[in-house]
């Protein structure tokens, strides 16, 4: 703005003053090099940035086609599958992780069972356990030994290590129980550990016989976990289909739920206390809070068949489910419907299925005797990222997150290809159930005012609460 | 112990007979005999124990109980962990970079004579001697209070104790003070008070006026059993004898007999005849005083408007104040009335002419259509009829109208909004189908599908940014139309509209079928909803009508420059008129306004359903607005926005959370201004929310 006046002073118009002088004081453009000079040769260049506005504009068009190109991006490398895992010579019916190593696992077949190796993707020992089918096996807490039950009415303990050449492979210690044990679960710091077959017993791990045992008028359990945050809190399935929570401090068990259907397996919160998840065997999956059994806090559906299994995964944000219907899903643990299924040409009924405790991957084990390696989040990308790569990660997601409500962002984002077998089945029973809300609410319309009252979702499934 | 013995042992023995042998013993054992014999007059057996079921029943559920106490501790830990802007995992890490030796090494021992000098003079004078951070004094003190209370508590100490040196030299002043009179008045003064007071108390917290007036009865007995007031005393005595000769002393003795009576006088409540008054009074009033009181607020024209839609049905039976016709306006508000200006009054005309049509309606009842749009339909002739000046810019009320009409309006667009409803509903439904994306262009093709097929789907959308276009290209209009006005002037002039009770748009005989009309109308009663329905609509179709395009540049082939036109015949030349758009679809259906606005190309990319969390279209506009990148924050702001939910260590196990962490947590709410004292110390929880906050602190 000063220039017109300056060349009006200047006795050449043609070459304005840009020196400005001051009392016997040149003043000259000048720059700190440590603006523009790179401290090495590594170093990205700096580039001088101006924020203004105006010089950047159609901001939100941009971003909105960064944020399409990002969820095309994302759909092309949805890749989840990395690995299966074959040797089982029958169907993999439980698998445990290891408490200390990301890299161990195992798992236990209809016939016998398997440490696996996960980096190097083979089995690393073989033992023959039980006779008949491993109906459960955990690791304990120190990562030392495990303890596996079978259909032989056995509960073994096993060491980690590989025995050593010539050492014969033998359990460390073996109880023979009364009846078929179903499950297994072993506390978090204590050495305890529950079972439950036709009743729920509470072993210590240096005696023969059950230090405390529950039953409540129901003579068959599915499933019993430890809870891992109150680890004096256990919850189990029984066939009676309730679930039953229990305090191993108490001689009583707490409460009961019974719900329409039975549920399979449960698995409680690794970060919320008084939360767990059951899977069912009406395709849904409910999320209780231990304190109000009354009615299940969210619904999750989307299976078309029974849920076989659940597990949380280690930041208790979300979980994962496998199903008879072949195919994994994950949801997250507040919402109702999944934001991922995986599935696989060859993989059958998923019988168990586990997340990795890095929060990475998802392991599962089907009847067609492998176990598969997942990657929990299809898209991403494994091993280390650049810092400039972890930042473009993060703004593409950033920007996926915002566009998200976009129709076209959308419909990209949640696009799955799925079997046609499971496909149909979907949209028969959106069918269904579509059928029967029109014909209760026909029935409702019809009826006196107030005789027919609205039941939600929430409340369908449950039967009663028993005290 | 003996006597059950033997009672357990055998039963031939009764209990008589024990009795019986203890009488024979010395009186040593009177007491038990006593118990006994109670005992045998005492039939009523014990109540059975219960069963084992319900015994259980209840073991489990106060077991439960506790459990679920127990539980419910970590309900804090658990929602501040899902309020928290980011969560890294393992919970519990270590921070990193160096640690101090004391952490690192256990026993270490000041073994040098220097050290162990040093150490005890620390140790004497309690300082501390691995972290010097606090002393054992200081730490205390921390925990007993924090600073800001600590300062609110000084604060309140030093003003309660001026207050109080005030009060004891004005005490002194007064009672330095050897005026009589002063004293006199004083106590007058204070008595009145106290009345007053004691009124009040009636009146608020009739307890302690309860104890005010025992206390008054108490004085009452006192005074009585006193000889104090009754001239019996020594002064008394003298007086009397004065009393003969001096006037002064007769009065004083008359006032200490009066001042008895005062105090001995029996206390007369009147409260309760009072009540029984009232209560007359009250059944003597007829029954619309405890009608709800019509509130004639000036200022909130809702509860005006509502006035006047009432009184045509009700006036017979009701005693409200009679509601003044526009023109003659309230008798309080004629005056102001009278200076409104001559806008005010062609509107008043206008109205009045509509008034005029609704009128004619009522007489005519015709059957009951779409009530709202018929209403519209009349006025729409009125207003063609009326002046057009009085068009103004959109009263908040016409765009909520315009909705809602827009809600009722399209059955044919019901089905078309199902689908997009469903979107909306399920946010976290996946979209199954059977195509397998691979590469890029198959991503293409679906979107490109998707699109072709929405567009039909697609409901009628009015986006928040549509809308203000539109409003805003209206605005245009109206300010090109009459440049005279100031639209804030035309504004206030709205306002002034809604103020006055309008009985015609009102005039409707009310059924309760139409509930939802009734609602309508009550909640638009005071502003004229149907002229600006069709002022809206005007607007609309001003807008939507083409505009000459100018071409015109200045300079060619002839002078251009400042304050020089180009000239007519050029001007002419380079009008380009443009051709009439086809018929707007609303043309021929005087009740509605078709939004032509909409670009079915463009809305198939629209988010057409307000996301959940988000109230108002305004709040999610603003979230989409604010850009992300590094095109256009500096930076750090982009790590900070970008910064993921979920930070997982590679490779790293996470632990279930930890009972610890509950403590801890506990611990951290409970000494919370001492965080920032203590965060650098000990292994630090690693959560960015709580960080920031410390740092937020450290700042302060």
């Amino acid at each position: 703005q000063h220039l017109p006046a300056l060349t009006a002073l200047s006795p050449f118009p043609e070459f304005p003053y840009f020196i400005h002088i001051h009392a016997m004081k040149v003043k000259v453009l000048s720059r700190n090099p440590d603006d523009y000079v790179r401290e090495t040769k590594l170093d990205i260049q700096r580039v001088p940035r101006n924020y203004d506005p105006s010089l950047h504009p159609f901001e939100v068009p941009r971003e909105y086609t960064r944020a399409l190109n990002a969820t095309k991006l994302e759909r092309v490398f949805a890749k989840p599958f990395l690995a299966s895992l074959d040797g089982h010579r029958d169907g993999v019916n439980c698998m445990a992780k290891h408490p200390k190593s990301l890299s161990t696992m195992l798992s236990g077949s209809c016939d016998g069972e398997v440490v696996w190796n996960l980096t190097k993707r083979e089995c690393v020992r073989t033992l023959q356990a039980h006779e008949g089918f491993v109906r459960g096996m955990v690791v304990r807490f120190c990562g030392t030994s495990f303890f596996t039950v079978g259909d032989d009415k056995t509960i073994k303990q096993w060491k980690m290590e590989t025995p050593g050449y010539g050492e014969e492979e033998e359990p460390l210690n073996t109880i023979l129980g009364k009846s078929v044990f179903t499950s297994i679960d072993h506390h978090q710091k204590e050495g305890v550990f529950v079972t439950c077959g036709q009743q729920v017993d509470i072993w210590d791990e240096q005696r023969s016989s059950p230090i405390r045992s529950f039953s409540w008028g129901v003579d068959s359990f599915s499933c019993v976990r430890f809870n891992p945050v109150e680890t004096e809190l256990l919850a189990s399935c029984a066939s009676d289909r309730s679930i039953v929570l229990y305090d191993m401090r108490e001689a009583t068990p707490l409460k009961k739920v019974i719900m329409n259907m039975r549920s399979n397996t449960l698995c409680w919160n690794p970060m919320e206390a008084y939360n767990f998840t059951c899977s069912n065997e009406d395709y849904n999956l409910y999320t209780y809070d231990m304190r109000y059994l009354d009615k299940p806090f969210t619904v999750h559906m989307d299976h078309v068949s029974a849920v076989l299994d659940v597990d949380y995964s280690p930041t208790g944000k979300e979980f994962v489910s496998a199903s008879f219907d072949k195919t994994i899903r994950i949801f997250p643990k507040d919402s109702g419907h999944s934001r991922e299924v995986y599935h696989t040409k060859r993989m059958q009924h998923v019988i168990s299925i586990k997340w990795s405790s890095d929060n990475k991957y998802i392991l599962s084990a089907s009847d067609e005797m492998n176990i598969r390696l997942w990657k929990a989040n299809a898209a991403e990308k494994l091993g280390l990222l650049a810092p400039r790569e972890k930042a473009a990660v993060n703004y593409s997601q950033k920007l996926k997150e915002k566009f998200q409500h976009h129709p076209q962002i959308r419909r990209i984002s949640h696009h799955r290809h799925l079997p046609k077998s499971i496909y149909s089945q979907t949209k028969e029973l959106r069918v269904m159930k579509e059928a029967r809300r029109r014909k209760e609410r026909n029935v409702r319309k019809h009826s006196k005012p107030g005789s027919m009252p609205v039941v939600t979702e929430k409340e369908k499934h449950v039967v009663t609460v028993v005290k | 112990m003996c006597l059950n013995n033997k009672l357990s042992e055998g039963d031939k023995i009764n209990l008589s007979d024990l009795i019986g042998t203890l009488d024979k013993t010395p009186s040593a054992l009177i007491k038990t005999k006593k118990q006994l014999k109670n005992l045998q007059h005492n039939q009523s057996t014990l109540e059975t124990p219960l069963t084992r079921k319900e015994t259980e029943k209840i073991q489990r559920e106060v077991a439960f109980e506790k459990t679920s106490k127990e539980v419910s501790r970590w309900q804090s830990v658990v929602l501040q962990n899902q309020k928290a802007e980011q969560l890294v995992f393992p919970l519990n890490q270590e921070p990193s970079g160096p640690k101090r030796i004391e952490h690192v090494v256990a026993g270490w021992k000041a073994q040098t004579p220097l050290e162990q000098e040093i150490f005890s003079l620390l140790r004497m004078n309690k300082q501390p001697l691995h972290d010097p951070v606090l002393t054992p004094t200081e730490e205390a003190s921390l925990r007993a209070m924090s600073l800001e209370e600590a300062k609110i508590r000084r604060a309140e100490l030093q003003k309660t104790r001026v207050l109080q040196s005030y009060y004891e030299a004005k005490a002194k002043r007064g009672k330095k003070i050897k005026s009589k009179k002063y004293h006199r008045v004083q106590k007058k003064v204070m008595r009145k008070e106290y009345l007053k007071q004691f009124d009040e108390m009636v009146k608020t917290d009739p307890a302690a006026a309860l104890e005010e007036l025992k206390k008054m009865e108490l004085s009452r007995m006192k005074e009585r059993m006193s000889l104090k007031h009754q001239n019996s005393g020594k002064w008394a005595k003298s007086k009397a004898i004065m009393a003969k000769y001096d006037d002064g002393a007769r009065k004083a003795m008359q006032k200490q007999l009066e001042v008895n009576k005062d105090l001995t006088q029996k206390l007369v409540i009147p409260a309760d005849e009072d009540e029984e008054d009232e209560e007359e009074s009250a059944e003597t009033l007829p029954d619309f005083v405890n009608d709800v009181e019509p509130i004639l607020d000036q200022v909130n024209p809702w509860m005006r408007g509502k006035l006047s839609t009432e009184p045509m049905m009700e006036e017979s039976n009701r005693l409200d104040p009679p509601v003044w016709p526009r023109e003659v306006g309230k008798p309080g508000e004629g005056q102001d009335e009278q200076e409104e200006d001559e806008e005010q009054m062609e509107e008043t005309e206008e109205e009045s002419l509509l008034r005029g049509f609704e009128e004619r309606r009522k007489l005519r009842q015709t059957e009951d259509k779409a009530e709202i749009l018929e209403i519209s339909d009349y006025d729409e002739e009125a207003v063609e009829i009326s002046d057009d000046d009085e068009e103004a810019g959109l009263s908040n009320f016409t765009s909520l109208f315009h909705g809602l009409v827009n809600h009722m309006e399209p059955p044919a667009d019901q089905p078309k909004a199902g689908p997009g409803l469903r979107q909306g509903e399920s946010p976290a439904l996946l979209e199954e189908g059977l195509v397998r994306v691979r590469t890029l262009e198959d991503v293409e093709l679906l979107s490109q599908d998707i699109s072709t097929s929405d567009t039909a789907l697609l409901t009628t959308q009015i986006l928040g940014t549509e809308e203000t276009d539109t409003q805003s290209a209206t605005q245009q209009a109206d300010k090109k139309r009459k440049k005279m006005i100031d639209p804030n002037e035309v504004l206030t002039k709205e306002a002034k509209v809604i103020e006055m009770p309008l009985a015609p748009t009102a005039v409707e005989d009310v059924e309760d079928k139409e509930e939802q009309r009734v609602i309508i109308k009550e909640a638009f009663a005071g502003d004229d909803v149907v002229s600006d329905f069709l002022k809206d609509k005007r607007k609309q179709e001003e807008a939507g009508r083409p505009k000459v395009i100018d071409l015109t540049l200045p300079g060619w082939g002839e002078w251009g420059g400042l304050g020089l036109q180009p000239s007519r015949s050029k001007r002419k030349r380079f009008r380009v008129k443009v051709a009439p758009p086809p018929p707007r679809q609303d043309q021929k259906l005087p009740n509605i306004i078709i939004a032509e606005k909409r670009d079915s190309s463009i809305a198939a990319h629209q988010v057409c359903q307000l996301p959940f969390p988000f109230e108002k279209p305004i709040q999610f506009e603003r979230t989409i607005r604010s850009p992300v990148g590094r095109t256009w924050n500096t930076q750090n702001a982009v790590q900070k926005i970008t910064a993921p939910k979920v930070v997982t260590q590679l490779g790293a196990i996470i632990e279930p959370i930890a009972r610890e962490d509950l403590i801890k947590d506990n611990r951290q709410a409970v000494t919370g201004p001492s965080i920032n004292l203590e965060s650098d110390q000990g292994p630090q929880k690693k959560r960015r929310s709580q960080q920031k906050k410390q740092h937020k602190r450290k700042k302060n």
